[in-house]
């Protein structure tokens, strides 16, 4: 039916069962207040980070290009998104998933300002570019009325209440989750296929007829808006936010997410944007030397594994599961062979 | 008069950005690495200079020598330990790019647990009266920056057009592959390239402290960040681009400074960069390569 | 009408002429070939048929329409596709994928069509899957489908460089050097599967190629170039014979 098969179907339900039982899990040790807020928080920037970092992958993954500005498209969100529920007087729980939206709007205007220009250019031009507009957006957002400067916006609500404790859990897990689920898909898409072609070579891409700057652009402005929506999260998770939370250590730290967990590898990025926020939580206890290894393990993995963790391929349940069974099927094969 | 001391004044901090663009420049043209770690570099010859000159209190060249060497040794290890794996295996770009960006984290921490993260006070190193020309005055080390600087670019030039390693420089940034079958020891070339970066990364720190009164760990993350921007303004790979790229640098964060407001400074840096990114994308002095089909 | 036409096309580097004053015109169905020896400027003519570099004069007219000014990738949906002297796959993709990219702006569905995976998402990928398969076929490909492109063995590198360009639904085939770099046998293979896509695909194809028993045995119409302009034209039998061809490639007067 309609070219899905039966087994694509399965493996999507599979996933899905997943997905919700992962959620139910969570949550419910929120709500019985197993994982404390300590925690939960913990938690929420860990989806937060999965989303910004498999938004990158998007331009950096499978368009092949650098982005080193990317925590200024989250800026242009999470401001966006809390001047408008700070000061719209409509009840939270519908200013809020329309402020998401305007974060990411927001923010994919301005992809969409820097991407026209920069990406007619071949080579690491977006990189610098981005570079160039991240630190611009920093100075403006610390130098207007409307931003607050450099006190940055505060007061901000949250989703979480005294009797709701996983408020922004939920709308954070299933944006998250949706966000993977649309760099999957597109990246399987007619639309995904051209962005890859551009990335293995860009004057073939023109030749084979894709309009290249057409879908440079694609990409990059749905990664910008992507971007725009963890801004406007973030903004709401912590309540308060300022132009240096927002700097262009924060862009490489997404970078780093990335380029460690495999370039181009959708899982890559969730794992190691869940290690890398977990790991400095974690290694508080030796706040001094914290960084120090941080940068040590990131130099390390660089050099014995270059394309990341992951390199480019997938993990998936089904996948290794497959795996498990050929390797213990060859096995017995092999082991009959002996016998005969 | 007052435009005039403060272009000046501009050309004087922008003999920094200008040394520090050149390591930047050289090692961009000869791997196509934006070496983030550059900029901590210059950090590293601060603090050298800081130990021999104040913690141990010896002379003043004592310390420019040993800043200059130490930094320029450094940038060969940081190039064997960290990038040399990567390059002989040609790596991507990219996971050369986060390497350098390890290698930054790295230097900075490792330097705030050594020193501490406050701001160390730098002494006056090579002070003397400021000049009068007219109405327009100079001060030491206005003067001292600008004239170090033209010295070492054309002291560069003069190494890369006419001595043999300069040749192999060359070679090695336009074709690896052929400057290999020619006999180059591409490796030592790249190394060398990365030693000679520092080392003028190390006076520009030098500089620095002659300029400004303190020090701190972090102190290289912008300026370097800077100093790239001037490399790319420029032309990367282009040494007197990446002079004129810093000059420019410098003197336009001096007239921002001074006409419109120092909390603008930043964005009008990136702003001129991405200005001139769109007019001329291989900046004001580079060449135009074409790929060939 | 002829199906591609050039008139005074040139074009100049700096002070270099590199192209001066060629013409020439392809009919429909029509194997072409360009030959001449290395340094003519044969690929630049390619080049400049796609508008990778931009002619300094001339036309070039595709059906009757001048394409001089499209962009490259106006001009392969427009019914120029090409081959690259040294090969340009997408290495790292599947060998299907390729070719789907190929047929990428004849397919319809919208990018959320694709990322929600509606119906058109279904029918049309299902669509060019089959489609795809058999152009891989009519190269023997198929069962290398999911393969690598950059795991191929070298001629069928060649081939699935081919079987991308005829999945963009040309008019006109531009082959550069199809045959460097493989044997005889591989060569007389070749040599048939570019009779039968014409016949199969009705395109016209324009080929360089310096193997002259290649170029001699397959091509209806040469073209003889030698520093950026022509000075032959004909049947295999009248290039062969001409002069000037003669000391062109021997470097006599």
């Amino acid at each position: 039916m309609l070219g899905i098969s039966k087994k694509k179907r399965i493996s999507y339900l599979v996933n899905l069962a997943i997905v919700f039982l992962i959620y139910f899990g969570i949550s419910t040790l929120i709500a019985q207040r197993v994982i404390n807020s300590y925690y939960s928080d913990i938690i929420n920037m860990m989806l937060i980070n999965i989303i910004l970092a498999v938004s990158l992958n998007l331009v950096t993954g499978l368009l092949g290009q650098l982005v080193l500005g990317h925590a200024g498209f989250m800026l242009v969100g999470a401001y966006s998104a809390a001047l408008f529920t700070l000061n719209v007087k409509l009840p939270f729980t519908v200013s809020f998933p329309i402020a998401l939206i305007i974060g990411g709007l927001a923010a994919a205007l301005s992809g969409f300002i820097i991407g026209v220009p920069a990406l007619r250019l071949r080579g690491d031009y977006l990189a610098i570019i981005t570079l160039g507009f991240g630190e611009i957006i920093r100075v403006i957002a610390n130098n207007l009325t409307i931003t607050n400067g450099a006190k940055g916006l505060y007061g901000m609500e949250s989703l979480n209440t005294r009797h709701n404790l996983t408020g922004m859990f939920t709308y954070i897990f299933f944006i998250a989750v949706f966000v993977i689920f649309l760099n999957f898909t597109f990246g399987t898409s007619r639309h995904g296929r051209a962005v890859i072609a551009i990335r293995e070579d860009e004057i073939a891409a023109e030749a084979a007829g894709i309009h290249t700057t057409y879908y440079k652009l694609l990409a990059f402005v749905l990664a910008a808006f992507i971007a725009g929506v963890a801004g406007g999260l973030y903004a709401h998770q912590i309540g308060l936010i300022d132009p240096s939370k927002f700097d262009f250590n924060r862009s490489t730290e997404i970078l780093v997410m990335v380029v460690l967990g495999g370039m181009g590898s959708i899982t890559g990025s969730i794992l190691s944007a869940g290690v890398l926020t977990i790991l400095p939580e974690a290694l508080r206890g030796f706040s001094n030397y914290r960084m120090l290894l941080y940068s040590v393990v990131l130099i390390c993995v660089m050099l014995f594994r270059p394309t990341g963790l992951l390199g480019r391929s997938e993990f998936s349940l089904t996948g290794a599961f497959e795996k498990i069974r050929s390797t213990v099927g060859g096995n017995k094969k092999n082991a009959a062979k002996k016998e005969g | 008069m007052e435009f005039l001391s403060q272009v000046i004044n501009g050309l004087g901090i922008g003999s920094i950005y200008a040394l520090v663009a050149l390591g930047y420049s050289m090692v961009y043209g000869i791997v196509q690495l934006i070496n983030f770690a550059h900029g901590d570099i210059i950090m590293v010859g601060a603090y050298t200079v800081f130990v021999i000159l104040v913690m141990m209190n010896l002379p003043l060249w004592l310390a420019v020598l040993g800043s200059i060497l130490f930094c320029g040794v450094a940038g060969v290890l940081i190039e064997r330990i960290a990038y040399r794996r990567l390059l002989v295996h040609e790596a991507p770009r990219i996971s050369l790019l986060i390497t350098a960006i390890g290698v930054s984290i790295f230097l900075q921490n490792l330097y705030q647990l050594l020193f501490g993260s406050d701001p160390k006070s730098m002494p006056k190193m090579f002070a003397f009266a400021p000049l009068q020309f007219g109405g327009v005055q100079l001060t030491s080390s206005t003067i001292i920056n600008i004239s170090v600087s033209v010295v070492m670019m054309a002291g560069l030039q003069l190494m890369v057009n006419k001595m043999k390693i300069g040749k192999a420089m060359r070679a090695t940034s336009e074709d690896a592959g052929a400057a290999k079958l020619m006999g180059i020891n591409t490796n030592t070339t790249i190394a060398f390239t990365f030693g000679i970066g520092s080392a003028l990364a190390a006076v520009g720190a030098v500089l620095y402290c002659n300029t400004y009164p303190q020090i701190k760990p972090v102190m290289g993350g912008l300026l370097g960040l800077k100093a790239f921007v001037a490399a790319v303004l420029g032309g990367i790979g282009s040494i007197p681009g990446a002079m004129l790229g810093g000059y420019l640098l410098g003197v336009a964060e001096s007239l921002t400074n001074a006409y419109i407001s120092s909390n603008l400074t930043d964005a009008v840096v990136f702003g001129i960069l991405i200005i001139v990114l769109l007019v001329k994308p291989t900046g004001l002095l580079g060449k135009n390569t074409r790929e060939k089909v | 009408m002829p199906v591609l036409e050039t008139k005074n096309l040139g074009i100049a580097f700096g002070g270099l002429q590199a192209l001066q004053d060629v013409h020439f015109s392809i009919e429909k169905g029509e194997i072409f070939g360009l030959i001449g020896p290395n340094g003519a400027g044969k690929t630049t003519v390619f080049n400049l048929l796609t508008n990778v570099y931009v002619p300094t004069e001339g036309v070039i007219s595709l059906d009757g329409v001048n394409i001089v000014g499209k962009k490259t990738y106006q001009i392969t949906q427009n019914g120029i596709a090409r081959t690259f002297q040294n090969i340009r796959l997408f290495k790292d993709i599947s060998v299907i994928d390729n070719v789907k990219i190929a047929m990428n702006y004849q397919m319809k569905y919208s990018v959320l069509s694709g990322i929600f995976r509606l119906p058109s998402y279904w029918k049309e990928e299902k669509a060019v899957t089959e489609r795809a398969y058999e152009l891989l076929k009519v190269f023997h490909l198929e069962e290398h489908a999911d393969d690598l492109a950059k795991n191929l063995p070298y001629g069928q590198q060649r081939k699935l460089e081919i079987a991308r360009a005829l999945a963009a639904n040309p008019k006109v085939l531009l082959l550069d050097e199809p045959a460097a770099g493989m044997n005889p046998t591989e060569t007389k293979e070749l040599m048939e599967t570019i009779a039968l896509i014409r016949d199969k695909f009705k395109v016209a194809v324009l080929l360089i190629e310096h193997d002259m028993n290649f170029v001699m045995g397959i091509c209806e119409h040469i073209v003889v170039l030698d520093y950026g302009r022509i000075i032959a034209e004909g049947s295999a039998e009248e290039v062969r014979s001409n002069p000037k061809v003669i000391a062109a490639y021997l470097g006599g007067e």
